[in-house]
Order: structure tokens, then C-alpha cells, then sequence
């Protein structure tokens, strides 16, 4: 077994026992089921808007390379400088020339998810350069010193009350501080760092083929004050973040805003064309744009599971996820969690290493039933598992299913013992049902033989 | 109308007298019940924990135990659904068993949606003076699409009151080898599960599956639970 997959099993023992974790969770999820089922409502037909944006990043994906040099043509064109990374390696390393070469000592970021996944902001800090996360859930998070607990909401795991208790305990606030005054407070202390910060770091929701401009949706207006206020912008997105037209935004923005917090569409939604033109007032004065491979490829060229690509990170399955509602989304120990976390983390991060995701999972289907852009998630969880098998598999398991196949291939096979031998032999081994559960009982004789014996 | 029988392996194993039921409801509504003996498996426990090899031999040996172009009646939503939507990714178009596979795909039924859709038959006199609660089973609501066919056949059920528990769409936490594998966490969605059947009132709690019904009965009989997990042919079948 390895180490991950231990970790994976001892942590999850731990949470599940976590009464204030499920309550919480349940709790701050059941919020966002009543705002989405509202949302949702809004279509006429959502069917139909879910196969249109699923074909719209199908296309996108069956054709990612000729998108993304469209893309890279009319970003450079538009004054941007596009930079291709391997890994995360080589998006550091970019990152960290461009702060060094802008004598970068403050960085302001909205929400990214694939920052976290290259690890952004403590290799940032290593070489001196403050990072501050604007997103209100980011920034609580960071103030905990903890990582996002939600690919959508970071601080999902945590009460108004938690919030308030660290709140005071950093930065001596009123105990019991209400959500609205902690929200002023925070504006407050970030509106300075805006102003002074020397380079603004932004994810991207889209990368707009035709017109060479990032799509970024937001809630709280960080967003743009992180692109307008910096000197330097840097864009840091995966590859499979390419849609072929502005005309495609019309869909897809309110369709992640539905799914993902059942908004009719975000609050902010910006299509930035590079940095300040000439003529321009405002905007950066550089901007840099890092296409990030980081494991992609692999996805792309798997059978099936490429289609885990057209994921517009709404966090929708996470949220329907019994599994995510039950261990929560440090258990993981990924970037990306849930469901989708689950198909692509081994493509991402290793399939020796975090096989045991794609296993941890009832098959049970709502996450591909609420998929906006339609990914069947669990059938690629299946898929996932026939790798794992395929490429060793577990020892145990292995020698199970084997005799598993055998004894069932013929039916003689399966009643050469009767019920109370087969419940003597179940009895004998461990239960491996766990100490909660008993062990189900076989019936004397079975169906087949019993049904035999009357004829 | 003569339809063939498939008990799946839980059934045939752990609660025989679910599928006799079955036969006293299908004969009830008037249809003849062939069943082959020899039939063991449709192989849905090693395609669930990545063994298509496994799943292979037993796909085809279900393929093989059910010749007939005539109507395949079961008591699992699970099992049929599995064998609809999953054997054609075991086999190849221009393999022969594939043939097989689309004959079997126009003739399986989970027994409610058989007799709801194609018998219209709804109505068999059962009598069941019980409080009752319908978990729906992820693969009967999702993977199969059945969520009214086994209201209706209860609602038909005297003395019967059925009352719809939070999150009956919920998965209780069973997913085959996944309860096994994973147990604290297969633990706690069972637990809540319950919580939510009790919090009805219900002494019953009925579903299409016994591989859910299993999974809940180990658990309650464990911790002494005032539950009683019921296959609907039982119920059904209840009576008369």
C-alpha cells in the first residue's frame, strides 16, 4: 500500500469521527444547494445549455493545439508575452525572473487554483517577495496558514465563528465579530496593499482564442483591482483553459456561476486584451501569460479520461460529492479534491501515488449527473481503477478477484459449499467491514440450489 | 408472455426467498418465469474495482445463460443497469459477444420498471400495515432511471404509508468492494443514512437493491437498530 494511500485512510478515519466537521460542512453545502436549485431553475432548458458548453470545450480540447497558438497569435499581438511551461518548474522559474527583472517586493493575487497547484506562493516568499492573497476566502485561509479547502469556496471548513475567533486572535478584532464588519476590516487592509503592490497575479477561467484576452469571473471586485492597479500582470493558466471565441462566454460564464454558487453570473466578469495600450488610462503596463502543462498532456492523451479537460472548475461535484461531504478536502492531499480531484490528480501528480483516489468512491453518479460541461466523472473513476489493476494492482485484491472470477464462472463452483459452511469460513476471516458493521449472513441454501430441489 | 429470470448473486446467496417472491409476483401479473440455474453472476463486483479481465469471463458466461430474444426480469436496478451501460466498454464492437450484449441490452428490466412500463400492472392486492421509507439506490436512480416505478407500486399497498425521508438520494455508503476498502468512511455515510430513515419513523426502509439493503442491515444489526431493511418484491409479494 503506499504512503499516500495510508495517509489518505487514517485521515479520513479521523475526519469522519469529526462531528463539528460534518455539521459545518453540512451546513455551509446546504446553503449553496438552496442558492443552486434556485439557479438552476432559470433555464429554460439546461440539458441543452450542458451538451452546448460541453461541445463548445470539447471542441476546444479536440483542437487544444491549434486554439492555443490562435490564442498565443492574438494575445502577443494584443501586447502580451505568452510563456509555455512544462511544469511547474518552469512556471516558477518564469515567475520568479519576472519579479526579479520588475524588482518585485509586493504581489497581490486573486484566486487561482492553479497557483496552488504549483505551490506559487511559498516559492514566491522564498525569494523575499510578500504574496497576499485578495479573494476574502483565499485571504482567511492564508491568515490560518492553511491551503484551500474547496476548489470554489477556500474556507468552506470553517463557521462565521471560526472566522471571527481568527480574526481576533490575529489581529485582535471585537470576539464575535459579525461577517459584514469583518468584511469592511478586510477591504480596508487589502485597498492599501492594491495600491502599493508592485505585480498583480490572476488565474484565468478562459483563454479567449479569437480575441487573445483571458476571461476572469469573480465575486468581489479583487479581480480587477489586482489587473488595474500593479504595474506587471501575470496570468498563470492551464492549457486546457482555451475556448475558441468571445461568443462562447455568453454560455459558459453563467453557467459557472449557476452551477458553482446558483448566481445568474458573477458579479464581475472582465475579458482583459493585454496590457495598457498607448492610448489607454489605465491597466498594467506589462502583462505575462504562463500556459501550464503540469501534467495535462498526459490527460489529453488518455483514452477517455481527456475529456476531464473540459472542467471549467465550478466545484459543483464537490459539492454533491458524498464522499467530499463526509472526509472534507484536506484528505485528498491534492490540489484539486473531489470528484474531478479524483480523475485527474493521478495524471497530475502520479498514478502509483494517488490511484487510491479513483477508489475511494461509491460509483454513485451525482457528480457526473451535475457536471455543467457534462465530464462523466465516475465513469472515468472507473477507468482510472482498470488502470491501477493494469499496471499491478493491490496483492490482496488481486488474488480476491481472481477466485472471485473463478468460483462464480461456474455454478457448480459457487454451491459446492452450503450457507452455514460459507458463514463458518466468513466468520474466520476479519471482518472487513470495519468494527461498526457486522458481517452479512448466507443463506443456507442458495436461491439456485433451492429452486432446483423443488422442480 | 414468458420472461427469463435473473436472480443477481446477493440475492441468490443471501436473501433466496426475495427472488421466489419475484416469481409469485411476475406469475401473478400473468407472465411465465423461465430461470436457468446455472446462471451465477453479471460480474459488476471486479468491474467496480478495475478487473476487466475478471469481468470478462463472467459477462461472457452471463451472455451465454441467457440465449433468449425474450424479455430478462430482475429484482436489481444495480445489476441491469451495470450490464446496460458498461458491458460495451468489456467488448469490442467486432467481438462476438458483442451481438450478445445488444440482445441482452433490449431485454433486461429491473422488476419495478417491468411492471410499471411494460406490464402496466401495479396493483397485486399486497397488504403491509407499516410505516415505511423508499431509500432510492444510486444505481436505480441514476444508473437505471427508475424514481416513480416503485412509488407507485407501493402506494397500491394497503395499510401501507410511505414516508420520504431527507436525502433519499443520498448513497448509503455500500459501493461494492469500495465498503471494504474504505470502511470509516462507508461507515458514516450508513449512519447517516439511518439517521435520516429513523428520523421518519419509518420501521421499514425499502429499496429496489439488496446490495443497499445488505449494506444497511449490517449496520444495524451491529448497533441494535429499530430498522428493518425490506426488498420491494417482499413487500410486494406481502399478504396475499
Amino acid at each position: 500500500m503506499s504512503k499516500t494511500k495510508n495517509i489518505f485512510i487514517s485521515d479520513s478515519e479521523k475526519i469522519v469521527a469529526d462531528l463539528k466537521h460534518r455539521n459545518t460542512i453540512k451546513f455551509n453545502i446546504s446553503k449553496y444547494d438552496a442558492a443552486v436549485e434556485k439557479g438552476v431553475q432559470r433555464y429554460s432548458n439546461l440539458e441543452l445549455a450542458r451538451e452546448r458548453a460541453s461541445f463548445i470545450k470539447g471542441q476546444a480540447i479536440n483542437h487544444l493545439y491549434e486554439y492555443l497558438i490562435e490564442f498565443e497569435k492574438n494575445s502577443t499581438r494584443n501586447g502580451a508575452q505568452v510563456i509555455w511551461c512544462r511544469d511547474s518548474n518552469e512556471a516558477i522559474e518564469s515567475v520568479k525572473s519576472i519579479l526579479v527583472q520588475n524588482q518585485a517586493s509586493l504581489l497581490v493575487k486573486s484566486k487561482s487554483m492553479t497557483t496552488e497547484e504549483i505551490d506559487f506562493n511559498e516559492h514566491v516568499e522564498k525569494i523575499g517577495v510578500e504574496t497576499l492573497e485578495t479573494d476574502l476566502g483565499e485571504y482567511i485561509v492564508q491568515l490560518a496558514g492553511e491551503k484551500p479547502y474547496h476548489i470554489l469556496t477556500p474556507a468552506m471548513h470553517k463557521s462565521r465563528h471560526d472566522i471571527a475567533d481568527l480574526f481576533h486572535e490575529k489581529f485582535n478584532t471585537p470576539p464575535g465579530s459579525d461577517p459584514q464588519f469583518l468584511t469592511a476590516y478586510v477591504r480596508k487592509k487589502l485597498r492599501q496593499k492594491f495600491r502599493t503592490a508592485d505585480v498583480g497575479v490572476t488565474g484565468a477561467n478562459f483563454l479567449v482564442a479569437d480575441v487573445g484576452g483571458i476571461g476572469l469571473t469573480e465575486n468581489e471586485g479583487n479581480g480587477l483591482m489586482t489587473v488595474s492597479f500593479p504595474k506587471v500582470h501575470i496570468v498563470i493558466a492551464g492549457i486546457e483553459k482555451v475556448i475558441p471565441s468571445m461568443k462562447d462566454l455568453g454560455l459558459l460564464w453563467p453557467l459557472l456561476a449557476t452551477r458553482g454558487t446558483g448566481q445568474q453570473i458573477s458579479v464581475y466578469n472582465s475579458l482583459i486584451t493585454g496590457p495598457r495600450k498607448e492610448n489607454e488610462a489605465d491597466g498594467p503596463e506589462k502583462m505575462f501569460i504562463l500556459l501550464l502543462d503540469n501534467g495535462r498532456t498526459n490527460l489529453y492523451q488518455s483514452d477517455d479520461r481527456y475529456e476531464a479537460l473540459k472542467c471549467i472548475r465550478c466545484g459543483a461535484c464537490l459539492n454533491v460529492c458524498p464522499i467530499y461531504k463526509n472526509i472534507g478536502g484536506y484528505t485528498y492531499n491534492a490540489t484539486y479534491s473531489g470528484p474531478i480531484g479524483s480523475v485527474i490528480t493521478p495524471f497530475f501528480k502520479g498514478e502509483k501515488e494517488y490511484n487510491h483516489l479513483s477508489f475511494a468512491c461509491t460509483v454513485c453518479g451525482k457528480c457526473t449527473e451535475t457536471c455543467p460541461v457534462k465530464i462523466p466523472l465516475h465513469n472515468q473513476l472507473l477507468l482510472n481503477r482498470r488502470d491501477a489493476v493494469e499496471n499491478g494492482g493491490d496483492f490482496v485484491w488481486n488474488k480476491g478477484m481472481k477466485a472471485f472470477s473463478y468460483t462464480f464462472s461456474e455454478r457448480k463452483r459457487l454451491d459446492r459449499f452450503n450457507g452455514k459452511m460459507k458463514n463458518t469460513a466468513l466468520s474466520l476471516a476479519k471482518n472487513t467491514l470495519g468494527k461498526r458493521k457486522s458481517l452479512p449472513k448466507v443463506a443456507a441454501q442458495s436461491f439456485s440450489k433451492e429452486w432446483k430441489s423443488k422442480q | 408472455m414468458t420472461v427469463d429470470l435473473f436472480v443477481p448473486c446477493f440475492i441468490d446467496q443471501l436473501y433466496p426467498r426475495t427472488a421466489f417472491n419475484v416469481i409469485k409476483l411476475l406469475e401473478k401479473a400473468g407472465v411465465g418465469v423461465n430461470y436457468n440455474p446455472e446462471q451465477t453472476c453479471c460480474g459488476q463486483p471486479a468491474f467496480n474495482s478495475g478487473y476487466w479481465k475478471e469481468t470478462k469471463t463472467l459477462a461472457k458466461k452471463f451472455i451465454d445463460d441467457f440465449p433468449n430474444d425474450r424479455p430478462i426480469v430482475s429484482p436489481s436496478a444495480s445489476c441491469t443497469g451495470f450490464i446496460k451501460n458498461y458491458y460495451p466498454d468489456l467488448f469490442k464492437k467486432d467481438d462476438s459477444s458483442f451481438s450478445g450484449y445488444q440482445r441482452l441490452h433490449r431485454n433486461l428490466f429491473e422488476m419495478t420498471d417491468f411492471l410499471v412500463n411494460q406490464l402496466k400492472f401495479t396493483d397485486f392486492g399486497a397488504s403491509f400495515p407499516h410505516k415505511v421509507c423508499y431509500h432510492d439506490a444510486c444505481s436505480a436512480l441514476r444508473e437505471y432511471g427508475i424514481r416513480q416505478e416503485p412509488r407507485l407500486l407501493l402506494s397500491k399497498v394497503k395499510g401501507l404509508e410511505l414516508v420520504e425521508m431527507e436525502e433519499t438520494e443520498t448513497c448509503c455508503g455500500f459501493g461494492g468492494t469500495f465498503s471494504a476498502k474504505f470502511t470509516a468512511i462507508s461507515t458514516a455515510m450508513t449512519e447517516q443514512k439511518i439517521e435520516n430513515a429513523l428520523k421518519t419513523g419509518a420501521e421499514y426502509i425499502i429499496s429496489t437493491e439488496s446490495s443497499c439493503l445488505m449494506n444497511l442491515e449490517v449496520y444495524i444489526s451491529k448497533n441494535n437498530i429499530p430498522l428493518k431493511p425490506i426488498h420491494i418484491a417482499d413487500i410486494l409479494a406481502s399478504g396475499w
